[in-house]
């Protein structure tokens, strides 16, 4: 399968400290890529690159063969739509009000949202199962619900790159769960690029293609979930002890301990960082 | 894995229309009712435009009213006489005008600054530019050059903001903390100057003066003051009214809005330094009149929700309407004693405000 987003040297410098440094990435449509790593390994910041939203110092990120950075601004956010963690509003706004946003970039002052916008709003509504709310405001919703119109907005854009920044945060188990395989589904079957930055190594052993793990801006690791994400590798990226187990026909599942000696772990993550 | 029924099912025909289940009473993010939302409140303009204008000590009728608007546009001969004449046209007309143009910019400037800072609580006098204006005019107010008070105040609002920014800067990024806090060190030391000046050099009947401008009056308006206002309306405010499809991108933050494509630092400054010359044209005509700009956005968002494209223009006709009643009301209520319209519209706004405030806080 061709290559979709093609990053190369992509490093972020800002407060003194290289937030990426230097990552590489190679990401496919009709995938879901996982972006993994500890707090602060630059998830969100590579992300925002992905998305169109900050330049990187240096480096470069190709999408569909043409410089990302060379394109316009509209013209970035008609190719990637972006759906950030708690993104809220300040003034009230109905359901159907912020999933319209998503056509912003296909439209113009002059040219208000037509019938073509209002039947891709309406289908987004409902691909992201969020019709039945749609004129109710987004702080009567809960959580799950809020996100799945965060979804519906960034669906509304029609995008072809979809980046999520931890999609699960504040989510039950099983609305993690559903969200998580609705943005599976679109990549397959719809053929999205879909990128997400996850905490739970869990949902990327289940439900990503491929995954990169940052660690201090840095790509230590990428390929499939189940070949990246060893006990090694988590120790030295997280600071954790993990155990795989392996299930009969589906994913394996990590369990996580504090390790029993702290030694251990900074030798780890020092080699890491070599 | 199972999911839920409403995420499986992904219908073979997009709907042509989003379905309304009436849940929760505020359908507000329907279209419909906007034009007849707009059309209603354009007429509304109108009659209070003409019933505004017979109010006040001198009877007309305002059959009387249209005749002589007529004769001043080329059309008949006026029915009046030459001083009812002359008070239809030179002073009632261009006062309530001049009421309906402040209003409609002072509403649209705070609607615009609301969005922009992301702060409900914003007004068009946020960045210092309400004191900036009435340094301007105290000062020549003392110095008796009341000729040149438009464009001193208009000058002094200018100043209040570069101040702001400056202090708000450096780089573009803007914040919308940093500069409202700006704002606010910009206001304080502004009006301590004002308050100095009047300390230092007002006597007597210019402190009436003052006091009438610092309180926002429409009662010197005449055809320039209109000329000004509508000019800044023209020029500024109606820009501004196209641009509320990037005021929306605004909704969930300054990422949110790059990620729509929005150049976002770009937009605010440009959002910012129009609101504040929209308010400064309007401050140069009636001194800083308050809560048209902060109330009348939040009423009618109330009503028709948070799109800026149908909030824009709604508020613009609203707060059009509310001036001319609240400067109608500040000038016959007390007759022959006239009131500044600040004081009226801060007597209706505060208690609006607060209800405004109480029904937010239930509603979320």
């Amino acid at each position: 399968m061709s290559v979709m987003i093609h990053g190369r040297g992509v490093t972020v410098h800002r407060g003194g400290r290289d937030i990426v440094d230097g990552v590489d990435v190679d990401i496919r449509p009709g995938q879901v890529t996982a972006v993994l790593g500890a707090n602060g390994a630059g998830k969100s910041t590579l992300l925002r690159v992905l998305a169109g939203v900050d330049a990187p110092t240096s480096g470069t990120v190709s999408v569909e063969g043409a410089d990302w950075f060379g394109r316009a601004r509209r013209s970035r956010a008609r190719i990637a739509a972006l759906v950030e963690q708690d993104a809220a509003a300040e003034l009230p706004l109905t359901v159907l009000a912020a999933v319209s946003l998503g056509r912003i970039p296909w439209t113009s002052a002059l040219r208000g949202p037509g019938t073509a916008d209002e039947a891709l709003v309406a289908d987004a509504l409902s691909v992201a199962g969020v019709t039945a709310f749609a004129a109710r405001t987004l702080a009567s919703l809960s959580g799950g619900e809020r996100q799945r119109v965060h979804l519906a907005r960034a669906l509304a854009q029609t995008p072809r790159v979809l980046l999520l920044d931890e999609p699960t945060n504040h989510l039950d188990v099983r609305a993690q769960l559903t969200s998580l395989a609705l943005v599976s589904r679109l990549a397959r079957d719809d053929g999205l690029c879909v990128v997400a930055a996850l905490h739970d190594l869990n949902h990327a052993m289940g439900f990503a293609d491929h995954v990169i793990v940052l660690h201090e801006g840095r790509v230590v690791a990428s390929g499939a979930p189940g070949e990246v994400l060893t006990p090694a590798l988590i120790s030295a990226a997280w600071g954790v002890t993990a155990t795989v187990f392996e299930r009969e026909g589906r994913h394996p599942v990590i369990a996580f301990d504090l390790p029993s000696s702290a030694e251990d772990t900074e030798l780890a993550a020092d080699r890491l960082s070599r | 894995m199972t999911s839920t029924p409403a995420l499986d099912q992904r219908p073979s025909s997009p709907h042509t229309g989003p379905a309304r289940a009436g849940r929760g009473s505020n359908a507000r993010g329907s279209a419909v009712g906007t034009p007849l939302a707009a059309a209603l409140l354009t007429l509304g303009l109108v009659a209070s435009l003409g019933a505004a204008v017979t109010i006040g000590p001198a009877d007309l009728t305002l059959g009387e009213v249209v005749a002589s608007v007529l004769s001043h546009l080329g059309v008949g001969d006026s029915p009046l006489s030459a001083i009812r004449d002359g008070i239809v046209w030179e002073l009632r007309l261009p006062r309530v005008l001049t009421a309906a143009v402040v209003g409609a910019g002072l509403a649209i400037a705070g609607a615009v600054m609301q969005a922009v800072t992301r702060n409900p609580l914003a007004d068009p006098f946020l960045l210092g530019l309400s004191s900036g204006a009435s340094l301007g005019a105290v000062a020549v107010l003392v110095l008796g050059v009341t000729v040149l008070l438009p464009a001193a105040a208009f000058l002094g609002a200018l100043l209040a903001l570069i101040a702001a920014l400056v202090v708000a800067g450096p780089g573009a990024s803007l914040a919308p903390s940093r500069t409202i806090l700006a704002g606010v060190a910009v206001s304080s030391l502004f009006a301590a100057l004002t308050s100095l000046v009047i300390f230092w050099s007002a006597t007597g009947d210019s402190y009436r003066e003052i006091l009438s401008w610092l309180l926002g009056s429409l009662a010197g308006a005449r055809w320039p003051a209109v000329a000004i206002a509508a000019g800044a309306l023209l020029v500024v405010g109606v820009p501004l009214l196209l641009g509320g499809r990037l005021l929306d991108a605004f909704s969930f933050g300054d990422t949110a809005a790059a990620a729509l494509g929005v150049d976002v630092s770009r937009t605010r400054w440009t959002m910012l330094v129009g609101t504040a010359l929209l308010t400064g044209g309007m401050v140069a005509v009636s001194g800083s009149i308050g809560f048209v700009g902060l109330v009348l956005p939040h009423a009618v968002r109330l009503v028709v929700g948070a799109r800026h494209r149908v909030l824009l223009p709604l508020s613009a006709l609203s707060g059009a309407i509310f001036l001319v009643w609240c400067d109608t009301a500040a000038r016959t209520l007390f007759d022959p004693r006239e009131l500044p319209v600040g004081i009226v519209t801060a007597i209706i706004g505060a208690p609006v405000f607060v209800a405004l405030m109480t029904r937010a806080r239930r509603v979320s």
